[in-house]
């Protein structure tokens, strides 16, 4: 067909000869007009880049300062920290993107001189990695059981859940606390365990998901004689697979930037993870300070890294909340 | 529209439960599938409703010595409370200012990635790392930035204008919602971008052969489309909203700046004095107010929405 019209324009009719070249011309003015647009709209998402990418590598790359670069650069800032009169103290703040000379002594300092920071960077993996495990574990089976056989009565509990689920810390902290004290585990890294192993969170992601998997499924292994525990087992886990590792990153995000549970439920400074304790770095210590805000930025970017689409997704489950 | 499907499911409830009445094998069945939801909901109601219930008991006693029965006191006793009329002024206006422009810059972001630019994974990537990035460890750098003899003074000094005391004047709140901004785009631009995507292609290209102007096409049909992401970034946005606490402990310890006081920081230090009948009264009355919002956004979105399938 295309090859024919091309034919007819090219035996030399001048009319038809005139309008293909207008429409041509149009064309280009269109195709010129999208690619101005495209350029245009690349250049404002890049100046968003910037911004959102700059604090980060700030960060990284303030690591690799000497102590005495730092406090050269910024003892304006961390005003209180002490250096002797020994080292020179700028009178304007430098913010550098690039170290004068590459030094790895901070983290040399960190990794193998220092080890209250490993401590707490250690306390961080404890408190995080069995909430993550436990919650998904918890969440499967919770999941499997709003999924079958659905009622009035669950569907009440499961709203109970999405409740639960939209409360902030502030609220749902209170209970968590008295709990803790009636049970006699303040202060203990069970204060932070059990309420994050029983967070509603992965429950409604794991039951939206496995809702969506088609009930004519789950009624054929039935009907061919395989129990709940082998529906369960070899129908729904593998298919949430995916689902399931989207999860498990949002968990360790959220619970790797906790803040607020430690503060309140375990009063022991030692015990507390470096997502708190980075705060109070000493003031003379200061230089370590970006080298230890990068290790512990190092896994979750892994994570990040590793498993971005597996995030998205999750992220995009979690949206359309009605569903 | 809900009340239809609403309908059809308890149909569909009723018609499931005589099947499952007259069922042996599956009333074992349905006793199994409950078996796998008690952990969860022992945990549930062991970890957070009962405490729950128990909050709500403390917050209308005297003290848990007495039981005295004292109803709305303690409500009224926190109410006149200056820290945290102070707190609660506070976090209303940060909400209130950083949760639309969070829905209005995300959608923007989430519009430039989904139209044909180059780039575009890196640009996601880009978008998402905030969220990925502990607070903790960009908090340093947020200092840097701004303090008073900071970045950002620097850059006001080269177009001579006066120093601003960032974080120790009424210019914190700005800062906050930067560092909210900064957070949480990424987010909120990934589900608004799966919405776009999900766009019926029909509807749009009958609207484009219609000669419907671009902001036609986005204002009638795509802002319709979205209306439930949008409701569900908007709630997302307000929960994590609350969350701004972490980057004002991080940078300024337990007493902030006046308007950098959120309810957060009264909840912890009530904790610290473990006034349980002001504490328990603060809880409720948020989680009463997170309802009302939740409710009056669930209402707005099913009175915009309601003629979109979706």
């Amino acid at each position: 067909m295309k090859i024919q019209t091309d034919r007819n324009s090219g035996s030399g009719d001048k009319v038809q000869e005139h309008w293909k070249r207008r429409t041509e011309k149009r064309k280009k003015i269109k195709h010129a007009k999208e690619l101005i647009r495209i350029y245009l709209l690349t250049t404002v998402a890049g100046c968003f880049a910037i911004l959102f990418l700059m604090p980060i590598v700030l960060t990284i790359t303030n690591s690799f300062m000497s102590a005495s670069e730092i406090s050269a650069n910024y003892g304006k800032v961390f005003a209180t920290t002490d250096t002797g009169g020994k080292v020179f103290i700028s009178e304007k703040v430098n913010l550098k993107f690039i170290p004068d000379m590459v030094s790895f002594d901070q983290y040399i300092t960190v990794l193998f001189k220092s080890p209250e920071y490993l401590l707490k960077f250690w306390n961080s993996v404890i408190l995080v990695v069995p909430i993550v495990a436990f919650q998904l574990l918890v969440a499967a089976g919770a999941a499997y059981g709003f999924t079958r056989y659905r009622g009035r009565i669950k569907e009440m509990i499961f709203f109970v859940y999405i409740i639960l689920m939209l409360m902030p810390y502030q609220v749902t902290l209170v209970p968590n606390y008295l709990v803790a004290q009636w049970l006699h585990i303040l202060d203990t890294n069970w204060a932070i365990w059990l309420p994050g192993i029983f967070s509603p969170f992965a429950v409604y992601m794991l039951t939206k998901y496995m809702r969506k998997i088609p009930a004519s499924l789950m009624e054929a292994a039935q009907i061919d004689g395989a129990g709940e525990w082998q529906i369960f087992r070899k129908i729904c886990l593998p298919l949430c697979k995916g689902a399931m590792c989207s999860i498990a990153i949002l968990i360790f995000i959220d619970y790797w930037n906790m803040v607020e549970q430690p503060l309140i439920l375990l009063a022991d400074p030692e015990k507390h993870p470096l997502s708190v304790f980075l705060s109070k770095i000493n003031a003379g210590e200061i230089g370590l300070a970006f080298a230890v805000a990068t290790i512990y930025m190092v896994p979750p970017i892994l994570v990040f890294l590793y498993g971005e689409d597996y995030l998205v997704e999750g992220i995009t489950y979690q949206g359309g909340i009605k569903g | 529209m809900s009340m239809k499907i609403n309908k059809q499911n308890k149909i569909r409830y009723a018609k499931e439960g005589r099947k499952t009445g007259s069922n042996r094998r599956n009333q074992k069945g349905k006793l199994a599938s409950t078996i796998y939801l008690l952990p969860s909901l022992i945990g549930v109601l062991l970890f957070f409703v009962l405490p729950f219930l128990i909050v709500i008991y403390y917050s209308l006693v005297d003290n848990p010595i007495n039981h005295q029965f004292v109803f709305l006191d303690n409500f009224i006793m926190v109410f006149k409370n200056a820290a945290f009329r102070q707190a609660a002024k506070n976090t209303l206006i940060f909400s209130v200012t950083a949760v639309p422009l969070a829905v209005v810059l995300s959608l923007m972001l989430a519009m430039i990635l989904e139209s044909k630019i180059r780039f575009k994974s890196q640009f996601r990537t880009f978008f998402l790392s905030p969220m990925m990035v502990p607070i903790a460890s960009v908090v340093l750098i947020w200092q840097v930035l701004f303090h008073y003899n900071g970045t950002m003074n620097e850059l006001l000094s080269v177009f001579h204008m006066d120093k601003i005391d960032w974080l120790n004047s009424s210019y914190a709140q700005v800062v906050l919602v930067v560092l909210f901004l900064w957070k949480n785009l990424g987010y909120n631009m990934i589900l608004f971008m799966a919405a776009l995507s999900s766009m019926p292609r029909d509807i749009l290209e009958v609207a484009v052969l219609e000669s419907a102007t671009p902001f036609q096409i986005f204002w009638h049909i795509k802002l319709r489309y979205m209306s439930s992401t949008i409701l569900f970034v908007t709630i997302m946005s307000l929960i994590n909203s609350f969350k701004v606490f972490r980057e004002i402990y991080l940078l300024k310890g337990d007493y902030p700046y006046d308007t950098m006081y959120m309810l957060q920081h009264f909840m912890n230090n009530t904790f610290g004095r473990l006034d349980y009948q002001k504490m328990s009264a603060a809880a409720i009355m948020m989680a009463a107010v997170m309802v009302i919002i939740i409710g009056i956004l669930f209402l707005t979105e099913n009175y915009f929405g309601k003629d979109v399938e979706g």
